[in-house]
């Protein structure tokens, strides 16, 4: 269950940011902003490398002692930032990424949308849904 | 099938009704309204269809994306063509467009032709566009059904 979850345009801007409401969310705003400095760095160091593959999945950016933050980069150098619990120590690699990939799916679905203007912040109640399903339950 | 003359017809009474504003109004050529369509659907599209593929790793590869599976996705059939200069610019043939072939093949019509190419040059540039690449599309004709795009990558 991922603590907070944003989705960041090409042009390094957010297009949608949520985390969990009861802890202090600028706090996560500013590790999602780091985290993109590493990003650009995987992607980089992706054009550069001889290595064939070439993943859409960056795993792992950094950890920190409370949370660990995650990367995927999609074709449209769109990326999604997620930041999971440290001490949440069940979830294992292949759970990242099924959370990812349901992620871009629903982020296709957003771009199918013909009421939604490519660039605009993402208020599609669909999608709402999706991350609240993906975020950690607080009563 | 049915499915790929469904696409066609659309496409045809697209042009028609977006065209007969212009000629009641005796102006020029203006294609910008079909071009802005085919844009956001080539955004959505080049959003959709290379889910599951690996990062693109250079321009060649995203051109030779459109070329085959973009291609395919929209019209079923592979592009005949691709050349380049290496520069920028590059040439994708199609030695018989299927939005052309109900046409018919040779020189009549050929005035006709680039209104049913606007929406194809959008879509190859708001394919481009999503996939990180701002381009310029132009379409020529020189004997129906073949067509040729040229594509011009701008340098940021």
């Amino acid at each position: 269950m991922a603590v907070c979850i944003a989705v960041i345009a090409k042009e390094n801007y957010p297009l949608y940011i949520r985390s969990t409401p009861s802890e202090n969310e600028l706090k996560f705003h500013y590790m999602v902003h780091t985290s993109l400095d590493v990003v650009d760095e995987k992607i980089s160091a992706m054009g550069k490398a001889l290595v064939d593959q070439r993943e859409l999945y960056l795993g792992l950016l950094y950890p920190t002692e409370d949370y660990k933050v995650y990367g995927y980069v999609t074709n449209s150098k769109v990326k999604f930032v997620m930041v999971v619990d440290s001490s949440n120590t069940a979830l294992r690699d292949n759970e990242i990424r099924s959370m990812f990939r349901k992620l871009h799916n629903s982020y296709t679905d957003v771009m199918c949308n013909p009421f939604y203007n490519p660039g605009d912040r993402i208020q599609s109640r669909a999608f709402d849904n999706m991350v609240t399903s993906m975020m950690i339950q607080v009563c | 099938m049915a499915d790929t003359v469904l696409f066609e017809f659309l496409h045809t009474e697209m042009v028609k009704e977006l065209w007969a504003p212009v000629a009641r109004r005796g102006g020029g050529m203006s294609l910008s309204v079909l071009e802005g369509l085919g844009f956001r659907v080539g955004q959505a599209l080049a959003e959709r269809l290379p889910q599951e593929t690996l990062a693109f790793r250079e321009e060649l590869d995203v051109l030779k994306f459109l070329c085959r599976d973009l291609w395919v996705a929209v019209f079923r059939k592979q592009m005949d063509g691709l050349r380049t200069n290496h520069q920028g610019t590059y040439v994708l043939q199609d030695h018989s467009f299927p939005l052309l072939v109900p046409m018919g093949s040779g020189p009549q019509y050929l005035e006709e032709a680039p209104k049913f190419l606007a929406f194809t040059c959008g879509l190859l540039c708001g394919a481009l566009s999503t996939l990180g690449f701002q381009s310029q599309v132009t379409a020529s004709v020189a004997t129906l059904p073949a067509c040729k795009f040229q594509v011009v990558i701008q340098k940021s």
